[in-house]
């Protein structure tokens, strides 16, 4: 495995002062687990196989069971994801009100599928159950921000500035393109920009 | 207009998240009000008011915090603030526009059932639901009310928000539990209830936010007078919302029971360019769906059951004629079986089956016999799961099938005919 690698994944101080606290807050260690991943997707991008051994020792925790709950959360990325992950609502109340539409304008600007993650890191499209906002459909979120009412138009516009935007910023910590990587890529570590 | 405002306040214009605010508007009132009841006299008085769970369940709020079992263990009150049910979005108005008032019942409901540790589980993707919540809950420890000693009263109660990750299933009181200890949301089998082994298996309740929320309203206005704005056995008011093919789309408050029709046509400004109503949901896409000639009928928890389905959160959806009902099942089954946690056979390849048969169908690759085989996947699901996850799969697309058969005949047979 990695841990001798250069680039062995650690907490930041910061975070380190967060998980003491975290750990406060519940009588067994796991309770904390969910918090702490949420700390280690913030700081490393996405949840490797590296990232999620730290986890473990942090919490004192069998790698298994970090990976056991890693796994079930759709929130928690067990690989890259682009730094905008654009999520578009597609159950009924969005269907109802033309979420196809949205559908249809972000593969177009994107030039991805949903599921894909653009070659250059910086998009991940994909469709989302229900975001509750029905009253104001269609919805969608990119990355902890919230959109109504959103028409193609409106999309057409907020996705062209975020390239402009990503462009600059470029991809998450701990981007791979998994296309050139390979199989089992964040075994050989070596790819955070962090 | 049937609206009675108690919970929902937006139309004042004040910005609810500043406790200073909060506190103008008669906010922690109830604090004395309940020291000068005690534990059981708040326990009694939340009975006698008869409310009954917004989540969706129903159950007697009261009688829930009544089965906590007379002993020295640790208690934990658990917030269900995962709000995920598909066409619902009412609890975020509390958790972003009003978070004091769910906190205030946190506190209230806390002393009632002598628990010192709360956590409020705020689904995942609900990020200015978090940030709004965790916000409030600083400026209360700051103002001592929250920590130690509450405003000298000698009562200690500590509160922590604990986000999701994007699991629906952790909606279900179980699994939310389950998910709080850092595991895979899978629901647990019941008995042992939550009540005498919850959290950390300790004694625990778990009640819905607009519950909690409902509580300082109670204890502010009488039991009796909650209990007599709605119908019998559904007392007080209740937040409901109206979505999908109406003019006026939104959340509004109405007292329990108020008739369905009225909340579409009037509050909901009735139908998109004025279209007839081919289906609605009565509250999140767990409820069997309803035709057009079923909506008389009071939005309540026991005058939906004689319909066939459910009061669920409330929050309408309405789905107008000129619908492809193959495409609204197929939603609604690709749900389901997306956030089956995978425990139960049934449901875990029986969401599955319903999903590829309603794919088959909308590619036109299956005719009309299909119609059974949904309907005797769901018969096979029904019953036979852990938790409810497997019949809030089941209900919906048996009633699709069952009640929209017609509709769904002609959209395949236009299909094949295309094919």
């Amino acid at each position: 495995m990695s841990e001798a690698m250069p680039d062995t994944p650690q907490f930041s101080t910061a975070n380190k002062q967060k998980i003491v606290e975290l750990l406060t807050r519940y009588p067994r260690s796991q309770g904390a687990l969910i918090p702490v991943l949420w700390l280690a997707q913030d700081q490393f991008g996405w949840l490797s196989t590296p990232v999620m051994e730290l986890v473990a020792a942090e919490l004192k925790l069998s790698v298994t069971s970090v990976l056991a709950t890693a796994m079930f959360y759709t929130m928690l990325y067990k690989k890259p994801h682009g730094r905008f992950h654009v999520q578009i609502c597609t159950n009924v109340s969005c269907y109802l009100r033309g979420s196809d539409d949205i559908v249809a304008m972000a593969r177009e600007v994107l030039g991805i599928e949903p599921g894909q993650t653009s070659s250059d890191g910086l998009f991940t499209l994909e469709e989302v159950q229900c975001l509750c906002a029905c009253e104001r459909a269609p919805t969608l979120q990119i990355n902890q921000d919230d959109y109504f009412r959103v028409t193609p138009e409106s999309l057409r516009e907020l996705l062209t500035n975020l390239q402009t935007v990503g462009a600059k910023l470029g991809p998450r910590p701990g981007w791979v393109d998994e296309a050139l990587a390979g199989h089992g890529s964040h075994e050989h570590g070596g790819h955070h920009h962090a | 207009m049937p609206e009675h405002r108690l919970l929902l306040r937006r139309h004042l214009g004040v910005d609810f998240t500043k406790l200073e605010n909060y506190l103008k508007h008669g906010g922690f009132k109830m604090w004395a009000k309940a020291l000068e009841l005690g534990p059981d006299g708040v326990t009694a008085e939340v009975k006698a008011s008869g409310l009954r769970g917004r989540g969706g369940a129903g159950f007697p709020t009261g009688m829930k915090w009544g089965f906590l079992p007379k002993d020295n263990r640790p208690r934990y009150l658990v917030v269900n603030a995962d709000e995920g049910e598909p066409g619902t979005f009412k609890d975020r108005y509390f958790l972003e526009e009003d978070p004091f008032r769910q906190l205030e019942g946190i506190l209230l409901g806390a002393y009632a059932i002598n628990a010192h540790t709360c956590y409020i589980y705020i689904r995942g993707e609900y990020w200015n639901s978090k940030n709004v919540t965790e916000d409030a809950i600083q400026q209360l420890y700051k103002a001592n009310w929250l920590g130690k000693n509450i405003q000298g009263s000698g009562f200690d109660l500590d509160v922590y928000v604990h986000s999701g990750a994007g699991a629906y299933i952790c909606g279900e009181e179980t699994a939310l539990i389950e998910s709080i200890e850092g595991k895979p949301g899978m629901p647990r089998l019941k008995p042992p209830f939550p009540a005498n082994i919850g959290v950390f298996s300790m004694p625990t309740i778990v009640n819905n936010t607009e519950t909690l929320a409902a509580v300082p309203v109670i204890l502010e206005m009488g039991a009796q007078a909650w209990s007599d704005l709605g119908s019998p056995r559904n007392g007080g008011t209740k937040l409901v919302g109206v979505a999908g093919h109406v003019k006026n789309p939104g959340l509004f408050e109405v007292p329990m029971g108020t008739p369905m029709r009225e909340i579409i046509y009037e509050l909901g400004g009735g139908i998109l360019d004025d279209r007839e109503i081919l289906a609605v949901i009565p509250g999140g896409s767990s409820c069997p769906f309803l035709t057009k000639d079923e909506i008389d009928v009071a939005m309540d928890f026991d005058a939906l059951k004689t319909k066939g389905s459910m009061l669920g959160t409330a929050c309408i959806t309405v789905i107008a004629e000129g619908t492809d009902l193959i495409k609204v099942m197929g939603r609604v089954a690709k749900f389901y079986q997306h956030e089956s946690c995978g425990q139960c056979t049934p449901c875990r390849q029986g969401t599955g089956w319903l999903h590829a048969i309603a794919q088959k169908l909308d590619q036109g690759a299956a005719g009309e016999e299909a119609i059974d085989l949904l309907i005797d996947a769901c018969n096979q699901i029904d019953g036979n799961t852990i938790c409810a996850h497997g019949e809030a799969a089941a209900w919906p697309i048996r009633s699709i099938a069952k009640k929209f058969r017609p509709q769904l005949e002609a959209a395949i047979r236009a299909r094949l005919a295309a094919a």
